[in-house]
């Protein structure tokens, strides 16, 4: 197997001193953020992405995935002790792990939630190095019409599909791609948007929208909401189980990884349908279906062990297209774009260092993140204590200086508190983030794929779709469009059955 | 008039209002409890859950002293809610729990019951917490 000889020079670069302990502090940070509503790990790599001016490639993104991980796993201890979500990833796992915890089974729903997210996070791994190569073989094969097509798959992908309203949806994603076009036009040479300032020449750094619309918008949008009753917090030992908790488990935490692995490869917006999908799964398959809705362990280990799955197959798209399906893989896009690196399927040849020992380091995480969070899950709670006003002064501070450093020029802090308020507006009028960010960044490059494509057939249309792939992709993408309204709209006709 | 008490869901909080009720009974007053948080953590070991405030109702209604719950979410801090409190209320006594403090940790910390001492215009109850109930 040529992977798995790759894979063990990976875990060579990874053991190294330094990589480890990058691996170790992007768990720590990584469950650390996980465990605080309202940070995730998109705004957490955002702020980090000034350190890739320092660091070597390997060594930031072993530290992102580990933050990518490390949310995962953080996001279910809030969810469970406190009925507050941690991350978005997590809001199914509320449901049952909340439930368990005022029985008095928190440390079995959090024991339930750490294993299964490790064993889903290895085996989403071990998918993502036997996957990726495959699906580079195919990548390799695309051309620029093909690359189109997959982009605006994605870009329609995750507007519609996530949050609750296609227009809004859309609107964020219109307002990413025009951020996106500011700049010169590689292609002729002219100036885009930029309002006779020479300073938007470049373009805007990824570093500045990022930061901007993750940390200052959510800085500003939780300083507007500041007050709110303290939620009631379940106090636990460490985290463990029964033999009866493990025998109910195993099944839904590989059930979980299944559901979870391609839903995190495919455009669909991150882990909140798989968790959801994999909740309504364990509630139909389960024995106990009369414990489900009063802390049944298996909604806690489906949901937990699928999004960890999930957030490994988001890294085989980023990696093989250099296509994010969540806005964690689009931030992680834009450092890949510092470095000069364009993720795509020659990634793999040119950089087979950096992916393997990164996926690699996915498998150390995850060990390391087992052992923080299973006798640890009470101490990451006292986390909550912090008072707000001090966690987001100190995130307005490193989004500043983050801004800053990019061009040590203070036009870019003009220009962070400008997207920031864009942020802060978004959120106060419901337009979801993801589309914008992910407008962003994949914006500038599809646009070159499509001048690409439009050059080569000479300015016809059909240039976009005169292969057989691109018209697939441009299939699947009217089924997305027409097929969730027609199920709606034949739901509401029919009457609701009970016992969904 | 009234008697004010600052309760906190700690050995403090609770000797502070055990005092509070023997003194309402002794002068036959109004017994003011007060629980409030500036709501800026997610988790506030100081905010009284709802199972600790009924629990507090219950030993006032077993009590018999005429009483009346406050519990807040506001910006100002603890101290300048009793302040104000007594205040209005043109209070007789406020009624607070010390906790047991390090000289460096009175050094270094500022503290509620400072300003509650300093700057009430009324008599001021300090109560401390029976060493044997402390961890």
């Amino acid at each position: 197997m040529d992977s798995l000889t790759e894979l063990l020079n990976g875990f060579a670069t990874a053991a190294h001193p330094t990589n480890l302990l990058y691996a170790f502090v992007g768990v720590l940070l990584g469950t650390a953020i996980g465990v605080l509503p309202g940070i995730g790990p998109a705004m957490t790599i955002a702020l980090l992405l000034p350190l890739t001016y320092a660091l070597e490639p390997t060594q930031a993104f072993i530290m992102f995935a580990g933050i990518y991980y490390g949310g995962m796993y953080g996001g279910s201890t809030t969810s469970i002790l406190l009925n507050t979500p941690g991350e978005s990833a997590s809001v199914v796992t509320a449901i049952e792990g909340n439930k368990m915890a005022r029985k008095g089974r928190a440390a079995a729903a959090l024991a339930t939630a750490a294993i299964g997210s490790f064993i889903a996070g290895t085996l989403g791994t071990l998918a993502l190095a036997l996957v990726a190569p495959a699906v580079v073989t195919v990548a390799i094969k695309m051309g620029a019409p093909d690359y189109f097509a997959v982009m605006v798959l994605a870009f329609i992908a995750v507007t519609t599909v996530l949050g609750s309203s296609k227009i809004r949806g859309l609107a964020a994603l219109a307002i990413g791609l025009l951020v996106g076009t500011i700049g010169i036009d590689p292609t002729s040479g002219q100036q885009r948007l930029t309002l006779g300032l020479p300073e938007l020449a470049d373009g805007i750094d990824v570093v500045v929208v990022a930061v901007g619309l993750f940390a200052v918008g959510e800085a500003l949008w939780i300083a507007a909401h500041l007050r709110r009753t303290p939620a009631e917090i379940i106090t636990v030992g460490a985290a463990r189980m029964t033999r009866e908790d493990w025998r109910r488990s195993w099944k839904p935490w590989l059930r979980g990884t299944a559901i979870g692995f391609p839903f995190g490869a495919i455009p669909a917006g991150g882990a909140e349908i798989p968790t959801f999908l994999s909740y309504v799964t364990e509630k139909k398959l389960s024995k106990h279906p009369e414990e489900f809705g009063q802390g049944a362990i298996e909604g806690v280990a489906g949901p937990e062990a699928t999004n960890n799955a999930s957030a490994a197959g988001g890294l085989v798209p980023l990696l093989t297209l250099g296509i994010p399906t969540t806005a964690t893989a689009a931030v992680m896009l834009g450092a890949f774009q510092g470095y000069g690196i364009q993720p795509g399927p020659r990634l793999l040849e040119t950089q087979p260092e950096l992916v393997w020992g990164l996926v690699a380091s996915l498998f150390i995480g995850n060990v390391i993140l087992l052992a923080l969070n299973l006798p640890l899950a009470p101490m990451w709670a006292k986390l909550l204590r912090i008072p707000r006003p001090y966690l987001y002064a100190g995130i307005l501070f490193f989004a500043s200086i983050g801004a800053y450093a990019a061009n040590l020029s203070t036009f870019d802090l003009w220009l962070l508190l400008i997207l920031g308020a864009l942020g802060f507006g978004m959120r106060r009028f419901g337009l979801p983030v993801v589309p914008a960010i992910i407008g962003i960044i994949l914006g500038p490059t599809a646009e070159e794929q499509l001048r690409r494509a439009l050059q080569l057939s000479d300015g016809h249309v059909s240039g976009l779709a005169n292969t057989w792939f691109s018209k697939i992709v441009y299939v699947v993408i009217l089924l997305v469009l027409i097929v969730p309204p027609i199920v709606t709209r034949l739901r509401t006709r029919e009457p609701v059955k009970v016992g969904d | 008039m009234a008697i004010i008490v600052g309760y906190v869901p700690t050995p403090e909080g609770i000797a502070a209002l055990d005092s509070a009720i023997d003194e309402a009974r002794r002068r036959g007053d109004r017994l003011v409890v007060v629980n409030s948080t500036r709501g800026e953590s997610l988790v506030d070991k100081r905010f009284a859950s709802g199972s600790q405030w009924e629990s507090v109702e219950q030993r006032l209604a077993e009590s018999g002293v005429d009483h009346e719950l406050t519990q807040l979410v506001a910006s100002k801090d603890a101290a300048d809610q009793i302040l104000r409190l007594a205040d209005e209320l043109n209070a007789e006594l406020i009624v607070i729990g010390l906790r047991r403090r390090t000289p460096v940790g009175k050094l270094i910390l500022g503290s509620q019951a400072q300003t509650i001492l300093l700057e009430a215009e009324c008599p001021v109850l300090a109560v401390k917490s029976h060493r044997s109930e402390e961890n």
